[in-house]
């Protein structure tokens, strides 16, 4: 079929796990805006869901660590965190291993990759899914981008990653959906948590939006570091998304800095032009 | 300094059952697995949450030690902002790296 389904949602692990903490008004509306993606999610009747992510260290680490990684396994498990600290239980999450090694091998054509048939979940990829599948019954096939390591990815070859996954996907029978993962500016995790660039992140979501492909291309990691922080590099799995989805528009759904989730939540998706 | 280490260390405790249990059971024993300097040993071992943020422990990593050590959030966030003050500016690492070039 081809690709039937693209988005970007924010992951942030406070948004489950400190969901108590939260502004109500502002967490209900992040929240119902969650849930109307899931619902155009589901009314395309996806037979998988891709998820370009960011993960921290879960999976991957310095001793071996791939700027691209595609899941390629019958089933993954996550969270790895702490169920309590992240507010979701840990569970089976299944892929679609046959599936995936027909996209690795299509992608491989034009970009390098490297796959792995055993994925624990972090919340990048399990926040999503709480929101998007929370009955875990749709087959994940999960991609990473070295977001949190440097060095990084240049952020011409995430456009280039994102064009050749809808190649692949528009060769493959199946209808498949994409959502990427990450977030704006942020500073996770540090003494800055909480620290979100409301400007920054309107001004890098109206050229995401727009698909203007050499803006988004024009951000380097010196200037995304200083005024987005070092979670801006997460920048990478929206401009995957934004050359997977190569002439459409997007549609923003929800957007508002939400300091005790540390990020601007974020959800949109994309209006896929015919091909 | 070792930070590559360090990073190990927490990355493997977070990840590997096997490496939680050798912590619950012999901790010192399982820090003898890892090059890691006098300083450094201290700072995992008591823990002193803000040295090892200053030493240049990625966030995403140390912020599960800190859970896993007892510290809530808030007291985390401010073991770090206290770790600043007593040691100065973080040393290496990418909240270092990435602040100077790139």
């Amino acid at each position: 079929m081809s690709l039937v389904f693209a988005g970007v949602l924010s992951h942030a692990p406070g948004i489950t796990g400190r969901a108590q903490r939260a502004d109500p008004a502002l967490r209900d509306a992040f929240y119902a805006s969650l849930a109307r993606m899931r619902a155009a999610l589901e009314a395309e009747r996806p037979e998988a869901l891709v998820v370009i992510g960011a993960e921290h260290f879960a999976n991957f680490f310095m001793n071996n660590m791939p700027s691209l990684c595609v899941g390629m396994a019958d089933w993954y498990e996550g969270p790895i965190e702490d169920e309590k600290w992240l507010g979701i239980a840990r569970t089976r999450v299944p892929g679609a291993a046959e599936l995936s090694s027909r996209l690795i091998t299509a992608m491989m054509s034009d970009v390098d990759l490297a796959y792995a048939q055993e994925w624990k979940f972090d919340h990048g990829i399990m926040v999503p899914l709480h929101f998007l599948t929370p009955r875990y019954e749709l087959p994940v096939i999960p991609v990473n981008i070295n977001c949190q390591g440097p060095p990084l990815i240049p952020l011409n070859r995430c456009w280039a990653f994102g064009r050749a996954l809808r190649r692949a996907c528009d060769a493959a029978p199946e209808r498949i959906a994409v959502v990427a993962t990450g977030g704006i500016s942020h500073w996770p995790a540090t003494p800055d948590s909480g620290k979100i660039n409301e400007p920054w992140d309107r001004a890098f979501l109206a050229k995401f939006l727009d698909n203007r492909r050499e803006e988004l291309l024009a951000y380097s990691d010196a200037d995304t570091y200083r005024d987005a922080g070092q979670g801006g590099f997460e920048i990478r799995t929206f401009i995957a998304l934004a050359g997977c989805t190569e002439g459409s528009k997007g549609e923003l759904w929800f957007y508002a800095p939400i300091p005790i989730f540390a990020v601007g939540c974020t959800v949109a998706v994309v209006r896929l032009a015919p091909r | 300094m070792s930070l590559y280490y360090v990073q190990k260390l927490l990355f493997e405790l977070n990840r590997d059952p096997v490496v939680r249990r050798q912590y619950e059971q012999n901790f010192d024993a399982l820090l003898k697995s890892y090059a890691l300097t006098d300083e450094e040993l201290r700072a995992v071992r008591e823990p002193d949450i803000g040295l090892l943020y200053v030493m240049g422990v990625n966030g995403q990593l140390l912020m599960h030690y800190a859970a896993l050590r007892g510290y809530e959030w808030d007291a985390y966030i401010a073991a770090m902002r206290e770790g600043e003050k007593r040691y100065g500016p973080v040393r290496t690492g990418l909240y270092k790296r990435a602040g100077q070039s790139t």
